[in-house]
């Protein structure tokens, strides 16, 4: 530990701390712009000069590193002339356009230049012009004359977005932050430039001219897409959502956000809002009060559990719900006698239903992604599913992490991967079971009877060698499952193997988690079983044997589900579908009643985050219309329908209902009981369908915001194919095709790409192009249109 | 894509790197391919930054810090006249207004047949020779008169 002094007070830090880091922990503060606490050291604004005992000159407190005994003065005469000087230069080029600039109120140049600035201006001479450039339609870099050139949106992309994007192009007076000629920045973390900018230089494009960042207030808020929980500042004016920034929490996203938590705001003031009960009479929508549409969807539900009985009846609700409605969704279908409710609707294998110990989670704090030094990551497109977590995981690799990849898509993670096992979807748990015999050579261990058949029928390859002696190189492992491994037909499979690798290893075993109550789901019972005994039909079993009547909360059937056809087909036939929506979407062509619920920004709920954190947030806004809270609407329905236990003044009692007095972390557990690996059967017929969702087309909210849907990654997506199949098919790239699956089918462009593997069809799933095809897995038909 | 020559000089040059850091040799990359081409292109940076597998933006980021990277076409024979102090003492500027009469072309632009262009550059390192100025950056011509000037464009216009 080293001694140093600042302004007379004393402070032990680490070695290599540097002065502006001491300082800050003392509570003192010295002005800056280029130094941030999570990017590299420039020093290259030198608005951090602070005076040091013995050193001529002053010094740059960012790039000086505290050493033993080291005297610093910060507000010292020399250190302010210093600062006032630095200042002075910085103010030459910059316009001063204070009055008609986004980032007035919240600029941190102007903050310092009340500060440090003089009241006039010496310079009389030609201010620089910098030319605003377009950088795609979420950062706007339309007045870069306003830049001081700190270079903190370029060190971010290096270093915490992984893509160099922008860059200081030119010298001296000319240098200036640009993009490659007419490139945008695609980075899915790009809009934390924006907080960074210490300027009005990058500001907010959807953001843009709409408020004065003293207009607004400020409610805190948990994001509602990815697994990750991240904590938002939701900003407010006139009863609407103007802005979400970050809310740092050091232990989730830092000071991070993904441009899905950021952006996705404008789906919340979407034009497709509903905002009054509707009912179907006669095959035409009628609006009416929200009595009568209850009233409807009470009876129904009755009359279909008289006639046909309970089971009759489905329930299903996307993982981005709340704790709370997800609750009382099934208190409500269970209060009917059914058991019929599940959440997991991407999910295909539910052969694990109660053979699992507890809810799947993260098995471990999302905190200690940093600190794990050998990954084994199982089918996850991690950039685009978790955007903060990938981060997090290429910060590890900075610090000499080996990341080991078992996937059927190649997406480039923008990290160092050390072995990567590229195939088909079908042959994963082959490649798994390669890995585990490999490890258990190298430990000399003895395998459980469960895995011990798949295991004696398989020889590790050269790759798969590698990774097993990545792995037991390494002492903090990870094995973590992706979405796609969630999705993937022999889910349970792939969860057993990768549970026996991590348990050889002594390592974390987890699930990376689709959506933000990916946990919370099972917490609140949203599923149709409990402990060992399989209640009712999942979320797959209800569209293959169809119900009478479906509750959907927030589920937009052709886009939510794992077979979006065998969805449509299943609503379509039902007698009664109740779509409780913050939209108006599809539904109105299946649907019987509609009620408008509110987004996560009107209501009070909780989600569980994929490291099992249950974070509680309130509405920020008042409901949009007539659109009501679910969970009061469920309440309210639950009340009328006679189910006892329905009495919750609010949705603090509904959580406490479920959390209170239980341990939280003792109901989180990946391991299964019971289940044994079988060798890889499952052999496709043909081609077999690979699936990501979009990134941007993920859930309701998302899929309306309309900056987002401008972006690279929410283009129409094409279908993606080996040159080599191409060939075999006498295709070219460009050229349209038909894709088949069961009697529907989606016309998308071709296009060829040699990261995957021979034998698949990528083609994206929750996209409206691809709304007719079947599951998100299996055999697909490709010819040409 | 970059020309076989300019792979095979570059490859020569990335022996000198680790192999894990193969854009230490973006500088070299640049200069091969202006040798070849005169001057360097945004697509020929894009075909540095594939072939050196790094951001296109960093090669963008030294093409345009270094002033005696080409970004425009230049001339077949790229004079660049020294005006810093040295030069400028023994008549820097009338030599430059001398080769620019002379070529009929201003600082920066390039005769119409294609076959000189005029650059304004910096210090040299051999002032005892002042005036001077650099034939395609490769070769220095000191100790300037008219005559010599005459001379020098004179068999440059042969070639």
């Amino acid at each position: 530990m080293i001694n140093i002094e600042i302004d007379g007070k004393h402070i032990n830090v680490e070695n290599g701390c540097s002065v502006i880091e001491a300082a800050h922990r003392l509570g003192i503060d010295i002005p800056h712009f280029c130094y941030h606490k999570k990017l590299s050291i420039a020093a290259n604004c030198r608005m951090c000069l602070v005076q040091i005992e013995k050193a001529p000159k002053p010094l740059p407190a960012c790039a000086t590193p505290a050493a033993e005994g080291m005297k610093v003065f910060t507000a010292s005469e020399q250190a302010v002339k210093a600062q006032k000087g630095v200042m002075e230069f910085l103010l030459i080029n910059h316009p001063l356009d204070c009055p008609i600039c986004d980032q007035g109120g919240e600029c941190e140049l102007q903050d310092l230049a009340v500060g440090y600035g003089g009241s006039a201006s010496r310079y009389n001479e030609k201010k620089r012009v910098v030319l605003q450039k377009d950088i795609g339609p979420l950062v706007a870099a339309e007045e870069m004359s306003r830049c001081i050139n700190c270079t903190r949106c370029v060190r971010f992309g290096i270093e915490i977005g992984g893509a160099t994007e922008l860059g200081q192009a030119f010298r001296g007076e000319h240098a200036e932050i640009m993009a490659f000629m007419s490139e945008t920045v695609d980075s899915e973390l790009s809009g934390n430039m924006i907080d960074l900018c210490p300027v009005g230089a990058l500001t907010s494009k959807p953001f843009r001219y709409s408020a004065r960042t003293w207009e607004l207030s400020r409610r805190k808020s948990i994001s509602p897409h990815d697994s990750l929980g991240s904590n938002l500042a939701v900003q407010v004016k006139n009863n609407r959502v103007m802005r979400v920034l970050p809310l740092e929490n050091e232990e989730i996203n830092e000071c991070w956000l993904s441009d899905k938590d950021r952006f996705s705001y404008e789906g919340l003031n979407s034009a497709e809002r509903l905002t009054k009960p509707m009912i179907k009479q006669g095959g035409k929508w009628l609006e009416v009060e929200w009595q009568v549409a209850l009233e409807y969807v009470a009876n129904g539900l009755r009359q279909i559990t008289q006639e046909a009985g309970a089971e009759y009846i489905g329930a299903l609700a996307t993982p981005n719900s709340t704790l709370e409605e997800l609750y009382l969704l099934q208190k409500l279908t269970r209060g009917l006698g059914s058991h019929n409710v599940d959440f997991r609707l991407r999910q295909s294998d539910f052969s694990a239903d109660s053979k699992q110990s507890g809810a799947p989670w993260l098995g471990m704090a999302v905190a200690d992604i940093n600190h794990v030094d050998r990954f084994l990551l199982v089918g996850s497109f991690l950039r685009k599913d978790h955007p903060l977590m990938a981060s997090r995981v290429r910060q590890a690799t900075k610090d000499g992490a080996q990341v080991n990849l078992v996937h059927a898509a190649d997406d480039d993670l923008l990290m160092p991967i050390a072995n990567k096992e590229i195939v088909l979807p079908t042959e994963m748990s082959t490649v798994l079971a390669q890995v585990l015999k490999a490890l258990a050579t190298a430990k000399q261990a003895t395998l459980d009877i469960s895995v011990q058949q798949i295991v004696q029928s398989v020889t590790p390859s050269a790759t798969a060698q590698a990774m097993a002696d990545s792995l037991a190189s390494g002492e903090h492992v990870a094995v973590l499952l992706g979405n796609f491994a969630q999705q993937h037909p022999q889910a349970s499979q792939l969860q057993l193997l990768a549970q026996h690798i991590a348990a050889l290893c002594g390592g974390k075993f987890g699930f990376f988690g689709e959506a933000a109550n990916s946990v919370g789901g099972y917490l609140a019972q949203a599923v149709p079983f409990s402990g060992a005994e399989v209640q009712g039909m999942n979320a797959s079993a209800m569209l293959d044997e169809q119900r009478k009547a479906y509750i959907l909360l927030n589920v937009e059937a052709e886009l939510d589900m794992q077979n979006p056809q065998q969805a449509l087909a299943a609503m379509g036939a039902a007698d009664m579908v109740v779509a409780m929506s913050a939209y108006k979407h599809h539904a109105i062509k299946y649907a019987d009643v509609y009620l408008p619920i509110t987004p996560f920004t009107e209501t009070s709920g909780t989600f569980v985050s994929s490291e099992g954190r249950a974070q509680s947030f309130k509405g920020t806004v008042q409901p949009l219309g007539e659109a009501r809270p679910a969970w009061k609407v469920l309440r309210v329905l639950g009340n009328m329908l006679d189910i006892p236990g329905f009495d919750y003044n609010n949705s603090e009692a509904v959580r406490d209902e479920m959390l209170v007095g239980t341990d939280l972390p003792a109901k989180l557990s990946n391991i299964l009981h019971g289940v044994s690996a079988q060798a890889a059967s499952g052999d496709v017929a043909g081609l077999q369908r690979v699936s990501d969702v979009p990134i941007y087309s993920s859930d309701a909210i998302v899929r309306r915001a309309t900056s987002l849907q401008k972006t690279r990654d929410a283009v129409t997506p094409c279908a993606l194919m080996h040159s080599v199949e191409l060939q075999k098919l006498n295709l070219q790239s460009g050229e349209t095709v038909k894709l088949t699956q069961g009697n529907g089918s989606a016309r998308l462009s071709i296009t060829a790409d040699n990261s995957l593997p021979h034998g698949v069809v990528r083609v994206a799933a929750g996209h409206v192009v691809t709304a007719e095809l079947g599951a998100m897995f299996g055999s697909i038909m490709v010819e040409r249109a | 894509m970059l020309s076989e020559q300019v792979r095979a000089k570059t490859d020569h040059e990335l022996k000198k790197y680790p192999p894990d850091r193969k854009q230490s040799a973006v500088m070299a990359a640049l200069r091969f391919v202006q040798d070849e081409k005169g001057w360097i292109s945004t697509e020929d940076m894009a075909d540095v930054a594939s072939y050196l597998c790094m951001p296109q933006i960093s090669v963008y980021e030294v093409a345009t810090f270094y002033n005696m990277y080409n970004l425009k076409p230049m001339g077949r024979h790229t004079l660049t006249v020294c005006t810093n102090l040295s030069c400028q003492l023994v008549g820097a500027t009338e030599t430059l207004n001398y080769i620019k009469s002379k070529l009929d072309i201003e600082v920066g632009e390039v005769t119409a047949d294609g076959k000189f262009g005029l650059l304004e550059g910096e210090c040299q390192n051999v002032c005892d020779e002042a005036p001077l100025f650099m034939i395609n950056n490769k070769k220095t011509c000191g100790n300037l008169t008219k005559e010599k000037i005459d001379q020098i464009l004179a068999e440059l216009d042969k070639e």
